[in-house]
């Protein structure tokens, strides 16, 4: 065992070793942070949709939610890489072929972002779900319309009770970004294997990579904790630190 | 969009496609006998009531739970044939082909997945009935095998059928050690014939179709089997 691999300098271009673990690094939370932001805000509204009482609104939600769970995430990294620039309008898909910049990059996030927003829309849904009808009459019968009452009532009541579920899909899309690395970005895992084949040091490689992603793992659940503390609904059971 | 389609390319790779989902399902089925029986004995670890028992179990659990698939898996690539080396004595590894490495990969990692799964499982039996099972001079192994693992497994079917669905898909992995799963199948015919766009929707669809029908039967099951209607 010799970490010190880490400090040799790399076999091409300027820098050393620890250089590639960083920009590794830098890249997962890159990835994985922008896809949360998509995967929250679109999650979010399908979360909603799929508790809204109309028909034709469940109904797309519950399509978008099945389809997205029922395809594995490589093979919609490679859809969104390989396959959508052939299908969408031509003028749009040169572009995304020629022009689009760091296109790898551009993809994952979308790709992981989409995805996990299924994941997303299915833990809100869970959170509306689980207020007891008597407050969405409530605000109702109060003059609130339906709008704002999942403005004013459902959605901060709902969001604060499905935090736990939410930081573990929060974790695993730091997890799934490593599956970035077959449409060729160089994030954590994928630097831990390039690292790996350049000084055959496998084992301080992937050892490093496996506490980077242990760390990353305790950073979330300490700042989720936190949150949770921070917002939590007096006199709700299951919150911590009651 | 589907004018330069050609749909022969799937007819023609339909006999090597196959092989690839005959693969991934026999991993899958593998994985998720040896990912349960590991997954049982690792909740049983974390349940009991010494330290020097239950924290390696939770240790390992974590470990495996933080660090991603694909990660798993290059581990146990370079894991599986020093250990065979080392046991066998055999310098070159020989006898352990990369379908072993995939195999113990996807066990260890699932193992740690279905623990959780299993220990909330036990937990949810009553603990009048160990109680009981003990009262009765049944000693912890019986108790366990006898009274409290078949009601916590006959709670668990949907949740453990459902985990099976998501390591079905996850098989797709092996994919980043070149294994010819229905995946590694379908992007090498892709490769070859150029005609990505028609191979990767075709296993985009059938993966779909599978996974979408196995969870409309696990919710089914789980109707069937809710406590309610017991």
């Amino acid at each position: 065992m010799d970490f010190s691999v880490f400090l040799q300098p790399a076999f091409s271009g300027g820098g050393t070793y620890l250089d590639w673990v960083l920009s590794g690094i830098k890249w997962t939370l890159l990835v994985s942070i922008l896809g949360w932001v998509i995967a929250f805000s679109v999650g979010s509204v399908l979360g909603v949709m799929r508790t809204a009482p109309l028909a034709p609104l469940r109904a797309v939600a519950t399509a978008y939610v099945e389809l997205f769970r029922n395809v594995p995430l490589l093979v919609q990294m490679f859809i969104w890489y390989f396959v959508l620039p052939e299908i969408v309008p031509e003028g749009l898909g040169t572009w995304m072929k020629t022009q689009m910049p760091m296109p790898e990059f551009w993809s994952a996030v979308l790709c992981l972002g989409f995805y996990t927003a299924s994941r997303v829309a299915e833990q809100v849904r869970s959170g509306i779900q689980s207020i007891p009808r008597g407050q969405t009459e409530a605000a109702l019968a109060m003059g609130l319309t339906l709008p704002q009452a999942y403005r004013h009532v459902l959605l901060p009541m709902g969001y604060r009770i499905v935090i736990p579920p939410l930081t573990s899909e929060f974790l695993t899309i730091f997890k799934n970004s490593s599956v970035a690395l077959v449409i060729g970005v160089l994030e954590l895992t994928a630097q831990a294997r390039q690292i790996s084949e350049y000084t055959f040091r496998t084992f301080e490689a992937f050892t490093v990579a496996t506490v980077v992603y242990l760390l990353i793992t305790l950073a979330v659940i300490v700042a989720m904790r936190a949150l949770e503390h921070r917002v939590r609904v007096p006199g709700y059971i299951g919150t911590s630190g009651k | 969009m589907f004018t330069n389609f050609d749909f022969d390319v799937i007819e023609r790779s339909l006999p090597y496609l196959w092989q690839g989902m005959l693969f991934s399902l026999g991993l899958t089925a593998l994985a998720m006998i040896g990912g349960i029986v590991l997954g049982t004995l690792l909740a049983l670890m974390r349940l009991s009531g010494y330290a020097l028992i239950s924290a390696p179990a939770s240790a390992y659990v974590n470990l495996l739970r933080s660090t991603p698939l694909i990660l798993v898996i290059f581990w146990f690539y370079f894991l599986v044939p020093l250990a065979m080396k080392a046991l066998s004595g055999d310098a070159y590894a020989t006898g352990i082909g990369p379908f072993y490495s995939a195999l113990i990969a996807f066990t260890m990692f699932e193992a740690a997945y279905y623990c959780e799964i299993i220990r909330a499982g036990i937990q949810s039996v009553p603990r009048g009935q160990v109680h009981a099972a003990y009262a009765l001079g049944l000693n912890y192994w019986q108790a366990m095998g006898r009274i409290v693992l078949p009601q916590a497994f006959r709670n668990m079917i949907p949740i453990l059928l459902t985990q099976g669905i998501i390591l079905f898909q996850d098989t797709s992995l092996v994919y980043v050690v070149g294994l010819t799963d229905f995946m590694g199948a379908a992007s090498k015919v892709a490769q070859r014939d150029g005609r990505l766009v028609e191979m990767y929707l075709f296993a985009a669809l059938v993966y779909f179709i599978l996974c979408f029908g196995a969870s409309l039967f696990v919710k089914r099951l789980q109707v069937r089997y809710s406590p309610a209607s017991r």
